[in-house]
């Protein structure tokens, strides 16, 4: 059997800005399905590697790659920005402060990039809508404006908002942070709902005792580098790496305070 | 010699009409200056340099020179270099681009201070720099602006008076015409004084109107 390429594949990930080092030397595979958390220290580079497989922030030296396609190759810049807008439709990205359209009602916030973009009609816009509004509980607050949402239900919003483009990846950047605790759990709720769904995740968060029971793999960030990743009972129970020691004690200890 | 408003019925037919032009002049500049000042602001952060600098010199000297002679350059100047335009053209158009640059200004700020994140959910879901901007960004700025943009509009109904000098026949030169006929200046002054705050007071009640319906949203 001739050996099957990683369904997202970063190869050596380079990032800085000005002298500042933000990313050095960062590869990782993940399989289709998988689901990938990201943890680590402020700074560490998590949110920033997260950002750059959409492009949002361009690396500055090395390869990602979604199944055949190379998301950051070099084109000129007219041809560059069809490209990315064509593979920022296979990828679903979701933010801590949600950023939902404040000036379109929720069933537009979702149909909005569906309608645009592959041309969709009304009816089956709405069709879409309502289908993923109710996957992620919202489905009685369609006409509602993001302003009469709590900040869970403006999160679920926008994760129905992407999945409503169909992408083969989401992308959660520390989805949860910005929620009142008794919220966070609607969330992950939905989270986990698409992980059993198999849907492949890259998820940066705080949240460790969600990221050991949703995740496959955990990766340990700190000053730019991977320091330590392996399944989430190895990761989280008996780390190897010093620093990784630290950073969960200094996490427990911070959150039983 | 006292005052005497039994003179203004025979001539309000005239005024009224004159009232109607002030109205449609009114609205059709203001439409002009809203989306063109739209585009304006659009150009002024986005476009490459080489479109955007005849944009700020024609902003600067829009800005820098008085309404009535813009008025008088575009209606007796532009005969001799061959344009033609009727008064009511040229007052639109006059009045429509001065206000341009105001509204423009308006537009630039608010478009500044949407927030990157809504750009980057837009671009995120593979929208292009320019779709984000007509369907997020700049509805999301229009929506911030509209009270300086009504308050605007407001002046521009009082600007309106200065085409009077170009012939066109709205309330202030409808009045001069009857002031004309019977030299009872102060009685039709007054009269149109009032329609011009009567109109003021429509604006202002459909603006704010507007601003309870863009509030909801909020």
């Amino acid at each position: 059997m001739s050996q099957q390429k990683p369904f997202i594949d970063i190869r050596h990930a380079k990032k800085s800005f000005g002298t500042l080092e933000v990313l050095k030397d960062i590869s990782l595979q993940v399989e289709r399905g998988q689901i990938v958390a990201i943890i680590g220290p402020s700074g560490s580079g998590k949110s920033t590697l997260l950002r750059a497989i959409n492009d949002l922030d361009p690396l500055t030296g090395g390869e990602i790659w979604l199944e055949d396609k190379q998301i950051n190759k070099s084109l000129p810049h007219r041809q560059y920005e069809k490209h990315i807008n064509e593979v920022r439709q296979e990828i679903g990205m979701v933010f801590q402060h949600f950023n939902l359209f404040p000036h379109l009602r929720v069933r537009e916030n979702v149909t909005l990039a569906p309608k645009m973009l592959k041309g969709l009609s009304d009816a089956e816009a709405n069709a879409l809508a309502e289908e993923q509004l109710t996957k992620v509980g919202m489905i009685e607050r369609i006409d509602y404006y993001p302003s009469q949402l709590s900040g869970g239900q403006k999160q679920r919003v926008a994760i129905a908002r992407a999945l409503a483009m169909k992408p083969k990846v989401m992308l959660f950047d520390e989805a949860t942070s910005a929620l009142d605790p008794e919220l966070v759990e609607e969330v992950n709720l939905v989270m986990k709902r698409l992980a059993e769904e198999h849907m492949t995740m890259i998820i940066v968060t705080h949240e460790m005792g969600f990221a050991e029971s949703v995740c496959d793999r955990v990766l340990f960030m700190d000053q730019g580098v991977v320091v330590e990743e392996g399944p989430p009972e190895v990761i989280f129970r008996n780390p190897k790496n010093e620093r990784t020691q630290n950073f969960l004690r200094k996490h427990l200890a911070g959150h039983k305070a | 010699m006292g005052l005497d408003f039994s003179v203004i019925p025979k001539y309000l037919d005239i005024v009224l009409l004159g009232a109607l032009w002030t109205i449609a002049i009114t609205v059709c500049a203001a439409v002009v200056s809203f989306f063109g000042g739209i585009l304006l602001a659009v150009i002024a952060l986005f476009a490459p340099a080489l479109v955007r600098w005849p944009f700020r010199v024609f902003s600067f000297l829009f800005l820098g020179t008085p309404l009535l002679l813009q008025l008088f350059l575009i209606y007796f100047g532009l005969v001799q270099i061959g344009v033609d335009v009727p008064a009511f053209v040229a007052g639109v158009v006059g009045l429509g681009l001065h206000f341009v640059v105001y509204n423009s200004d308006l537009f630039q700020t608010s478009i500044l201070a949407v927030d990157k994140g809504q750009i980057e959910a837009a671009r995120t879901l593979g929208l292009s720099r320019w779709q984000a901007l007509r369907k997020v960004v700049v509805p999301q700025a229009v929506r911030d602006v509209i009270p300086p943009i009504g308050n605007n509009m407001i002046a521009l109904l009082k600007d309106s008076a200065l085409v009077s000098v170009i012939g066109v026949s709205e309330l202030t030169l409808s009045a001069q015409r009857a002031i004309g006929s019977t030299y009872r200046p102060f009685e039709f002054y007054v009269l149109v004084a009032a329609i011009y705050y009567i109109i003021n007071l429509v604006m202002e009640a459909v603006l704010r109107r507007v601003e309870r319906r863009i509030q909801a949203s909020k």
